[in-house]
């Protein structure tokens, strides 16, 4: 993906449509489908989990039972041992039932204990894996501080070293499970020594604590917008000893681990919320079907059938996304963190939109509890905001891009090692991805999808090329101070996720068409719809990052924000107000 | 301790909505979802119970059908049942396939297998035809408990509480017995994930009809499969006369 920023695209991870399960796995896949929703049907009550703000004993003794707890955890450990693409298939599931419970069985595994699975040694998988997947011990990944969020790197949490243990002490904030987690990932600053200089320095090392170490104490759960039924809390570390076996990756390394796990776990985030809006959709289906309002069903509207298209459209892209990029990473590819922060941010914000339309196809019904879609509304804002917020993702995706497509610039390069912006560590991550991309000449996306998507692929590769040209122009223009330009990066992260979105539902709709299955047309459908919208957006940024107009608006954008920070709200002067 | 013969049937799945094909010669299946038929379900599940307090020493799961038939089978093993038989039929030859031929397959397994009790659901969501549980007991001459709500172990062999119209009976039988569940028999458990993984290592034997002796040749032609006729659209009356004029005129009074 990064090498559209050059104006190519590599092909090879979206074209065919990745199929990685053998027929086996797909079948074995399928058999826990039923007993899952199972679950959601006969067990667990979202509804009262939510007005609860907790999910009650049984329902947790249940999930554990189901093996919702340790699902990618390798069978010798006592976990299913399912693939990220199988994992996937689940999470929709939960997504479309139950996104509090999906918090507290998603910052568990996939954030909770994933360290261990990608960086443990034999003796911390032997110890840790079987108790997380099927002991009932709760997992947490404690990262974010009081003055530390999005610039991870600034975290305060330190942990000193004292013959075999370190000593931990600090705070984490907003820890999803940090009420009830036994086992906990945590980042703490260490004093390491630079082998080259000797110079001794702070750097972040992640550990593996157990509430049983002792000094592990947290706060009481926090009272939320959504997600009511995770529980979430402050962790408070003192004299906390950490045997130096307890440590996670190479000492020092921790900020890399920290990103790996978040990176390797987002794409669950897409899988989840192609459930949600498959859900929001089918409730918003079912009343534009039966309701008639003046003396029309409301589906024969036009104003209905484009909000339940455009719902379709999204859905359509955010599932094709999480499924290209679980298959990336289960054929064996460790270059996804670019895809995996564009469906993220995709994902998050689709779904957003698709609840916010299926209340307003409900009208009135839809503000009520009783509809079911306020609560999936309320749960759905975090995800536009925690691991990565959507803002940083934006900037992390054009600079990954930027980085790469300027490689040849050692202006660029210096800047990205010392930015004048305060972003040091997203640079730096950018940076390193950037390094591992390989490139491919040329834009022709025509020998890739079926014959009546071609016109439509001509358009994306134009998309393409013009991304391409835009990154050099802008690269002339702005040179290293590209970093500093935050309006123009996000005209560009927004280009690159439309031209994602258009490959991946056209590799899709190929794939359906190919394989004849019954749905293809509409697949088709739903890809042409989506490529004739998303290529004009994307032209359109394409354009504002570079045209004399958005330059003059962008200036008047942020002289309009400094006076309205100056005057620490609105400025303008009430109509009514006396002059 | 006893042995247990249950049937397990895979069907298209409860919450679908079911299409005739074009050509009327059934319903469409492929790519539809299935799933075990519900009462059957509830079938496996008290068959489970029974081992559970030990009143049963083993559960066998016996589906009939096409290959896709081996889903519902690990079903049942995921859900308790210790192994698996599947008779494979045809997926040409499984259409015209009738409660006959399936009870007398059930019975010479049940013999084979030296089954002490055979219990299936009371019928298939699909066919709706309430037949094989009875055909089966009379295939093997021994006595039926259909509809069961409640199965009791007695000395003499089972109390069985049935669901009559009306009510409830409550009969004795002695084993070994075919019974028939119905729908308050039980709320049958789902199969979790660790179960459904161990369950893939549990024996499934494969056998024919033919091995068993059992001539599956058709009995019936399907003629036309319709879908039922829509919904003619109501009339609003002015009055309750002129509703009672109207029905008296359509002939229902």
């Amino acid at each position: 993906m990064a090498n559209i920023f050059r104006g190519s695209l590599m092909c090879k991870h979206v074209f065919p449509y990745p199929d990685v399960l053998t027929t086996e796995q797909k079948e074995f896949t399928n058999s826990l489908i039923n007993p899952f929703e199972r679950f959601f049907l006969g067990v667990n009550d979202a509804v009262r989990n939510d007005d609860n703000s907790k999910i009650d004993e049984n329902t947790l003794t249940a999930l554990w039972e189901l093996g919702a707890f340790g699902i990618q955890v390798p069978v010798d450990y006592g976990g299913l041992g399912l693939n990220n693409t199988q994992y996937g298939r689940l999470c929709q599931i939960v997504g479309a039932n139950d996104l509090g419970l999906g918090i507290t069985i998603g910052a568990h595994q996939s954030i909770g204990f994933k360290g261990i699975l990608l960086y443990g040694t034999p003796e911390q998988k032997a110890k840790y894996l079987p108790m997380v997947s099927s002991g009932k011990v709760y997992a947490a990944f404690a990262l974010t501080e009081p003055s530390s969020g999005s610039d991870a790197g600034s975290i305060r949490c330190r942990a000193v070293k004292n013959n075999n243990y370190y000593i931990l002490n600090g705070s984490k904030i907003w820890i999803s499970n940090g009420g009830i987690a036994d086992i906990m990932t945590v980042f703490a600053q260490t004093e390491q020594v630079d082998k080259k200089t000797g110079q001794k320095k702070d750097k972040v090392t992640a550990f593996i604590v157990e509430r049983s170490f002792g000094g592990v104490s947290h706060g009481p759960p926090e009272k939320k917008m959504g997600i009511k039924a995770s529980n979430t809390a402050e962790v408070y570390f003192e004299d906390v000893k950490i045997p130096i076996e307890n440590v996670l990756g190479k000492e020092g390394d921790g900020f890399k681990v920290a990103m790996n796990i978040l990176n390797n776990g987002r794409f669950g985030m897409g899988a989840t919320l192609s459930g949600t809006m498959k859900r929001c959709i089918d409730i918003a289906t079912a009343h534009a079907n039966n309701r008639a309002q003046f003396g029309q069903k409301l589906k024969n509207y036009g104003s209905i059938k484009e909000k339940l298209a455009q719902m379709s459209i999204l859905h359509y892209a955010t599932e094709s996304m999480a499924f290209t990029i679980s298959q990336i990473m289960d054929s064996g590819s460790q270059d996804y963190h670019l895809e995996a922060a564009i469906s993220k941010i995709y994902a998050s914000e689709s779904a957003w939109y698709v609840c916010d339309e299926a209340i307003q196809i409900l009208g009135g019904m839809g503000f009520m509890k009783e509809a079911g879609v306020e609560r999936i509304l309320r749960d759905l804002r975090i995800f536009r905001i925690f691991e990565g917020t959507n803002d940083i993702l934006r900037l992390f995706v054009a600079l990954t891009g930027i980085q790469y497509a300027g490689s040849h610039l050692t202006d660029l390069q210096r800047a990205f090692k010392n930015p004048s912006a305060n972003l040091g560590l997203i640079f730096k991550e950018a940076s390193r991805r950037a390094a591992s991309s390989i490139g491919l000449g040329g834009v022709d996306l025509n020998s890739h999808v079926v014959a009546e998507l071609k016109p439509y692929a001509k358009n994306t590769a134009v998309c393409i090329n013009v991304f391409g040209q835009t990154v050099e122009e802008l690269l002339l223009k702005y040179k290293k101070n590209i970093v500093n330009e935050q309006f123009v990066l996000n005209c560009l992260a927004n280009a690159a996720i439309d031209i994602y979105a258009m490959v991946v539902t056209q590799s899709r709709s190929s794939r359906a068409f190919s394989l004849q299955l019954t749905t293809a047309e509409h697949e088709l459908n739903l890809t042409k719809a989506l490529t004739i919208q998303a290529s004009e957006r994307a032209l359109r940024n394409l354009r504002n990052a570079t045209s004399k107009n958005s330059e003059a608006l962008t200036k008047k954008m942020s002289s309009i924000a400094q006076t309205v920070c100056e005057n620490n709200g609105v400025v303008c002067t009430g109509v009514l107000d006396l002059n | 301790m006893a042995r247990v013969l249950v049937g397990v049937k895979r069907v298209i799945d409860y919450a679908v909505k079911v299409r005739v094909k074009p050509d009327k010669t059934g319903v469409v299946t492929q790519g539809v979802k299935h799933s075990m038929n519900p009462f059957d379900e509830i079938a496996v599940e008290e068959a489970v119970k029974l081992k559970e307090k030990k009143l049963a020493g083993e559960v066998i799961a016996v589906s009939v059908g096409p290959a896709q038939s081996q889903e519902v089978i690990r079903t049942a093993l995921a859900m308790g049942a210790d192994r698996g038989v599947h008779v494979e039929i045809p997926a040409a030859e499984y259409e015209l396939l009738q409660p006959i031929h399936v009870s007398k397959i059930l019975a010479k397994l049940a013999l084979e297998e030296k089954a002490d009790l055979v219990i299936l659901g009371k019928q298939a969501i699909d066919d709706d035809a309430n037949q094989t549980a009875q055909m089966t007991a009379a295939a093997l001459d021994w006595p039926q408990g259909t509809f069961c709500n409640k199965i009791e172990k007695t000395d003499a062999g089972l109390t069985i509480t049935r669901e009559i119209d009306g009510g409830l009976e409550t009969i004795k039988t002695k084993t070994p017995a075919v019974l028939s569940a119905d729908l308050r028999l039980n709320t049958p458990r789902y199969a979790t994930l660790p179960n459904i993984m161990k369950a893939k290592k549990k024996p499934l034997k494969k056998v024919t009809a033919k091995d068993l002796g059992v001539d599956t040749s058709p009995r019936i032609e399907i003629v036309s499969v319709e879908d039922p006729p829509v919904r003619q659209a109501g009339a609003a009356v002015a009055d309750v006369d002129a509703l009672v004029a109207k029905l008296k005129a359509g002939g229902h009074a």
